[in-house]
């Protein structure tokens, strides 16, 4: 019952928040969806002690789901250290989103319905990362994506708003149809899709080959990288992203929720949680770690040039993602999982401080209109300090621990890619540090730039608001230090139990703490030269941003607009697939289905019957010329022996 | 054999003669035409044994029908020249069916009635009488329907052909009889030099 | 003279009354212009039936087919006085009995 609940509380206020909301009791779904959060958030903590820090690894049974033949799903509930994690992140972060929202949406008219939507993310989420089989871990999936386009588009009357929604659905699409091929693939090659039963049998499927098309290929190979596939949609991986910068157009407790901390980190969770398949899958760890740390190097660039503060931070957390991929790719899941962790904190902190701005400034988002504010918003600029504090990797904050652990596990993996994803890594760090600060900066300091009337009208956010980023802040400043031990140092092993499979031979994590001096220090080297860069950029020497720009006017235009990809698949994708689409519509649709279907049978009816009435002339004669047709023929098919 | 000899000699000629009915160029000579089919046709019939039926064509078609025909035919002015345009029109289809529905109809009859023999002696009998002691016993309720009918018709062609003309004075009797003093006649003062005027509708 | 010295069968009476009847149907749709030669024609093909109807009467011994020829001239009479009738009305209101300018049920 007590594991139960942590899932099905959301849900339970989900519904009943809904109900309310449709009835226009806001304050009682705002106040039910609240508290059936916060009760899960309670009973996850204790969860977590029992069976993370307990180690006590089990599973609860729901219900009977699918049973055909050999496929067999059962709603089961996972409890491992994995997951006791993820409960805390989820139900940590749901929780504070849910108080923000409180203050953040207090003037909008469907206050109830978008609480009813976070809580039935929640619920999604909560699902994804106790599911025990690949099946029920795709509908929490699923569901996650279909609160996250409700969310994004929460605000339907706006255009942008709807348009993004659809975006991120479609282009998640894409990533979920490599994640069906991957659990389509899996149950063909293991005849089961229960992760007790995956896990045990992974190596005995080493040898197995994969015919597709001709083209051959280790099985465990292909599934991970069809698995990888469903997780680079989601975690808006290089090539997949394009969605998460235009998810921002949702209200931004959704932005700090799904886009920040929790579903957009299910990739990795699922490539951590897969880890006993991966682990056998060497090529799909070096494709995991380059995507990894192209889309590091590429979020972080583009991160630089935006103008926009969610933009900036969504690319921020593209990034992040990044490191956490390619942490994988080098076989170091703890340092994902830990970096997962620290990162929702500080990046929640950051994104609801970004929300508290925008509020104060009357809903402006662009960077180039705010400025100035620090003092009329101290609660406010001291959370976007810790949060950048952390993110960028300063010492002794969150980040520091866990980002460094990945850069450090990526030189320690001494192979081509690791030590690639090392090199971007270190310079995404630069770049991380520069637009955390640019960011700040331009946000708080230097000349108001916003007009008077919003000027006069900043102001700190209130309690509701404000209270909610504490906890984040306290979780940005301490989890890394409080969890460096648990998650990726000495008690590792204990910690983790069965949850995570490292093969014997990839000890880059182990070695992680051996490596040189100049790795260690290098992150925090070039966090500290980010920073000093985007001070002496935007306050020492203000034209200085200009006129690098128009140095590098080529440059900084393809990070600008964001290394051409949406014109790319603009180009690539979406302009013939709607030729396709509209040649199908004229041709085949118009051309050939209308055309002889219900066009042409009407066409061929109102023909015919107009060649009918041309029978009926009026004329006596020619009814008795039809007649006497008639009575011969007859005559003569009686005549001819087929009518006897 | 004299009797095969007037066979086909009715036969013949009624069979020309219908064919002129249809090709005839002036529908007076069609009904001309009719009247002599109608001849020879009875004279099939008595052929046949059939005198009653014989006369009776000749009296009710010949003596009723055609010249009603004719009649109809001579009343209603027609220009005969116009009217046998776009006669070619459906000829040759019109044959073609026609020979086919003749060749069929041909085969069937003799295929029939190859074995049926000759034409059953006379009982003796008159034929006249034969008829009557059936048609007014079996047939007497038929009998009656057939008069009813002619009845029907007759009222029905008068009821079509009856037209009331405007402009035309006819006497109505219980108008007149109906008619009271008040009604048409009116006292009026007439002062010398001014005429009689008429103020209200008088008849 | 062979054609004389057959036999006169019933098939005979019939082969007239076919070619008879052909010719009225014949009449019927040859003609475009003349609403009376489609009465006459009619008058043709009831003549035939009748004679089919005597020939069968005759040479089976029953009278029922000469009763019914009865009724047919009867009928014929009826369908004559009012086709008539109609024709005179027609011509009457329209000036004109032309087939072609009859097709007001026309589709």
């Amino acid at each position: 019952m007590f594991y139960h609940a942590i899932v099905f509380l959301p849900l339970l206020g989900a519904i009943i928040a809904g109900i309310a909301s449709l009835r226009q009791h806001h304050n009682i779904a705002t106040l039910v969806s609240i508290a059936g959060v916060c009760l899960s958030l309670v009973l996850s903590c204790f969860a977590f002690v029992e069976i993370a820090l307990g180690g006590q690894a089990l599973t609860v049974e729901v219900a009977r789901w699918i049973g055909s033949g050999d496929f067999q799903a059962h709603w089961t509930l996972r409890f491992d250290t994995l997951t006791a994690v993820m409960l805390i992140v989820v139900t940590g972060v749901s929780s504070c989103v849910h108080i923000y929202s409180v203050g953040y949406m207090s003037h909008d008219k469907a206050r109830g319905r978008f609480m009813a939507y976070l809580s039935l993310f929640t619920f999604a989420m909560l699902m994804l990362v106790t599911a025990d089989n690949l099946v029920q871990l795709f509908f929490g999936w699923e569901g996650v994506g279909v609160a996250s386009y409700l969310l994004i588009g929460f605000w339907y009357h706006k255009e942008s708003a709807h348009t993004a929604a659809m975006k991120a659905f479609v282009v998640n699409r894409v990533g979920d149809f490599g994640f069906a091929l991957g659990i389509i693939s899996i149950f063909a090659l293991m005849g089961s899709v229960q992760f007790s039963d995956i896990f045990a049998n992974a190596s005995t499927y080493q040898s197995h080959v994969i015919t597709v098309f001709g083209l051959s290929m280790p099985a465990l190979e292909l599934v991970s990288i069809l698995l990888f596939i469903g997780a680079m949609g989601k975690s808006a991986q290089l090539g997949l992203h394009t969605w998460l910068p235009d998810a921002m157009e949702g209200p931004t407790p959704v932005s700090a929720l799904i886009h920040a901390a929790t579903m957009v980190t299910a990739g990795v969770f699922l490539v951590c949680r897969m880890s006993p398949v991966i682990e056998y899958a060497p090529l799909a760890l070096d494709i995991i770690t380059i995507v990894g740390a192209l889309t590091a190097i590429f979020a972080a660039t583009v991160g630089m040039t935006q103008f926009d503060i969610k933009r900036v931070i969504a690319y921020s957390t593209c990034s992040q993602l990044g490191y956490m991929f390619f942490a994988a790719g080098v076989s170091a899941y703890p340092a994902a999982m830990f970096h997962l962790t620290t990162h929702a904190f500080f990046k929640a902190l950051l994104f609801l401080g970004a929300g508290s701005v925008i509020h104060a400034l009357s809903d402006e988002q662009d960077l180039r209109n705010m400025g100035g504010i620090w003092r009329k918003v101290p609660v406010t600029y001291a959370m976007m300090w810790i949060g950048s504090l952390a993110l960028a990797g300063f010492p002794f904050f969150a980040g520091f621990y866990s980002k460094d652990m990945i850069l450090e596990a990526a030189y320690a993996a001494h192979s081509g890619p690791g030590m690639l994803a090392f090199w971007l890594g270190c310079a995404a760090a630069l770049l991380t540090a520069f637009y955390s600060w640019r960011l700040l900066i331009l946000a708080f300091h230097g000349t108001p730039r916003a007009s008077a009337k919003v000027m006069s009208h900043v102001h700190e956010s209130p309690n509701v608001m404000t209270l909610p980023l504490v906890p984040l802040a306290l979780g940005a400043i301490f989890s890394g230090w409080l969890g460096y031990e648990l998650f990726v140092g000495q008690d590792m092993a204990a910690f983790w139990g069965d949850a995570i499979f490292i093969l014997p031979g990839h000890d880059a994590l182990a070695n992680a703490h051996h490596v040189p001096t100049w790795v260690k220090l290098l992150p925090i080297i070039l966090a500290a030269s980010g920073v000093i860069l985007a001070v002496v950029a935007y306050i020492v020497i203000p034209s200085l941003p200009a006129r690098i720009a128009t140095m590098f006017a080529p440059l900084y235009r393809f990070f600008f607009n964001k290394w051409y990809f949406d014109e790319l698949y603009d180009r690539i994708f979406v302009a013939p697939s709607v030729a396709v689409g509209q040649m199908l519509w004229q041709r085949g649709d118009k051309g050939v289905i209308d055309y002889y279907g219900p066009d042409g049978l009407s066409g061929f009816v109102k023909r015919s019957s107009g060649m009918l009435t041309k029978l009926q002339s009026g004329y006596v004669y020619h009814y008795a010329f039809a007649m006497m047709i008639g009575v011969v023929v007859l005559l003569s098919w009686y005549f001819s022996g087929f009518g006897r | 054999m004299i009797s095969s000899f007037f066979f086909y000699l009715f036969a013949a000629v009624t069979c020309l003669a219908g064919l002129m009915v249809v090709t005839a160029r002036n529908p007076v000579h069609s009904v001309l035409f009719l009247i002599l089919a109608f001849f020879n046709a009875a004279g099939l019939f008595i052929l046949l044994q059939a005198e009653f039926l014989a006369m009776l064509l000749v009296v009710v078609y010949v003596g009723a029908v055609a010249v009603l025909f004719l009649f109809v035919v001579m009343m209603l002015d027609i220009n005969f020249v116009e009217l046998r345009e776009g006669f070619q029109k459906y000829r040759t289809l019109g044959i073609v069916i026609g020979i086919i529905l003749l060749a069929e109809l041909f085969t069937t009859f003799f295929q029939l009635t190859s074995d049926s023999g000759a034409l059953p002696e006379a009982t003796g009998v008159h034929n006249t009488a034969q008829l009557g002691r059936v048609l007014y016993t079996e047939y007497v309720y038929l009998f009656q329907l057939a008069g009813l009918i002619l009845l029907v018709a007759m009222i029905g062609a008068i009821a079509l052909t009856l037209r009331s003309r405007p402009g035309v004075k006819r006497q109505n009797i219980s108008t007149q009889n109906s008619r009271r003093r008040e009604d048409t006649v009116r006292l009026a003062k007439v002062n010398s030099g001014e005429g009689a005027e008429a103020k209200e509708g008088s008849n | 003279m062979e054609l004389f010295t057959s036999e006169i069968t019933l098939a005979h009476y019939l082969s007239v009354a076919a070619i008879l009847f052909v010719l009225g149907v014949f009449g019927i749709f040859i003609n475009r212009k003349n609403v009376i030669t489609i009465l006459m024609s009619i008058e043709l093909i009831l003549l035939s039936v009748s004679i089919n109807l005597v020939a069968f009467s005759a040479y089976s011994a029953d009278l029922s087919g000469q009763i019914f020829s009865l009724f047919i001239l009867t009928v014929a009479a009826a369908e004559a006085a009012i086709g008539l009738a109609i024709l005179v009305v027609y011509f009457r209101n329209r000036g004109s009995i032309a087939v072609e300018d009859i097709n007001v049920m026309k589709g």
